[in-house]
């Protein structure tokens, strides 16, 4: 492989592991905040799931990049500018329909781009993926029940499970970009991202149809993250984040 | 935490492993019951305790009265015959 096309998958992977690394620490921060113990343990648990599909994509990106980095120094020590994760996952947790909306539009996406990496001839990436795809089944179909739960439900809450989904809309078209800059190595390791946004719309008009929620009207989207232009929501969260190993920089458990 | 509502009371019973009968494990609060198993999943099962999960409306257990505990519990109790303790377990018997 060229180096330019190991910098391309370099650049992937940490778009993946930033993903999963930033949206698992917003869903920590329920931790003893949720509604209820099962739903605190149920989003606990969903953090740590992507905290270990980050794992996973940053020590392989470490690898790629050959420059000593582990999966460590490349989430405690780049700067917000060096993140290249999408803007939807780094959104505020609002209310816990926010949380849902925020979690069932990147989930379902999650989904469907995964069972695509899971197909790539990249060895590495496809065995993350195939690990990754029990986890987000489990994801995708947990926040789409919360989703048709809430809309389906009160007067209250379904206004909430709105409010939260239009709070995220302008986020979700930057998720169909993550090839963005990056193209010849996804061609390059077969990966075939052409019909996901297609099976997406479907995928969540069905589920809100199924919670009697409208979707959201079109706007512009909000486009930056997978370049490092992020919304004035990361830093206070990386700054929580990176601040003991930061500190404290031979810590250890 | 915040008052639960209308969330009712289910008992989450886990087999934890294949050949194994389902064990009481304890309760979770849940609307309906996909709610309560993904609940007892994600309280009960997370450090790998399970491989099937029941959930029961905590409303359908019907339970002994605790002020029947003399016609119901107490004559068993000298009726040490009754208990197969009289002869040694193999070692290689677990579970019994």
């Amino acid at each position: 492989m060229s180096p330019q096309l190991k910098n391309q998958l370099y650049e992937l992977s940490v778009r993946l592991g930033d993903d999963a690394l930033i949206l698992g620490q917003r869903l920590c921060e329920w931790c003893g905040h949720a509604p209820s113990t099962e739903i605190d343990l149920t989003l606990s648990n969903l953090g740590l799931d992507l905290i270990g599909q980050a794992r996973h994509f940053l020590t392989y990106a470490g690898e790629l990049e050959g420059k000593g980095r582990d999966e460590d120094g490349l989430a405690f020590e780049r700067d917000a500018l060096d993140f290249k994760n999408c803007l939807l996952v780094e959104q505020p947790n609002g209310d816990f329909a926010q949380t849902i909306a925020r979690h069932f539009l990147f989930s379902t996406w999650q989904l469907l781009f995964l069972e695509q990496l899971a197909q790539t001839n990249d060895e590495t990436l496809r065995a993350i993926a195939r690990k990754s795809i029990k986890e987000i089944s489990y994801h995708a179909s947990i926040s789409a029940q919360w989703v048709i739960r809430l809309g389906d439900g009160t007067p209250e809450s379904h206004d909430r499970m709105m409010n939260g989904l239009d709070w995220m809309w302008r986020f979700v078209d930057e998720l169909f970009l993550v090839q963005e800059g990056i193209e010849d190595v996804c061609e390059n390791i077969g990966l075939d991202l052409s019909s996901i946004e297609n099976e997406w719309r479907n995928k969540v008009a069905a589920t809100l149809k199924e919670a009697t929620l409208d979707l959201p009207a079109d706007r512009k989207g909000i486009f930056g993250g997978r370049v490092g232009h992020h919304s004035e929501h990361l830093g206070p969260l990386l700054s929580e984040m990176q601040s003991l190993p930061r500190t404290y920089n031979d810590a250890n458990w | 935490m915040a008052d639960i509502g209308d969330l009712s009371l289910w008992e989450v019973f886990i087999r934890t492993k294949g050949g194994l009968s389902h064990r009481h494990a304890g309760s979770v609060h849940a609307a309906d019951k996909r709610m309560a198993l993904e609940a007892a999943r994600d309280t009960y099962t997370r450090r790998m305790e399970g491989v099937s999960i029941w959930v029961v409306p905590s409303s359908q257990v019907s339970a002994s009265d605790p002020d029947e505990y003399d016609s119901f519990f107490e004559p068993a109790k000298d009726k040490i015959y009754r208990h197969p303790t009289f002869y040694p377990v193999p070692d290689e018997i677990k579970n019994m």
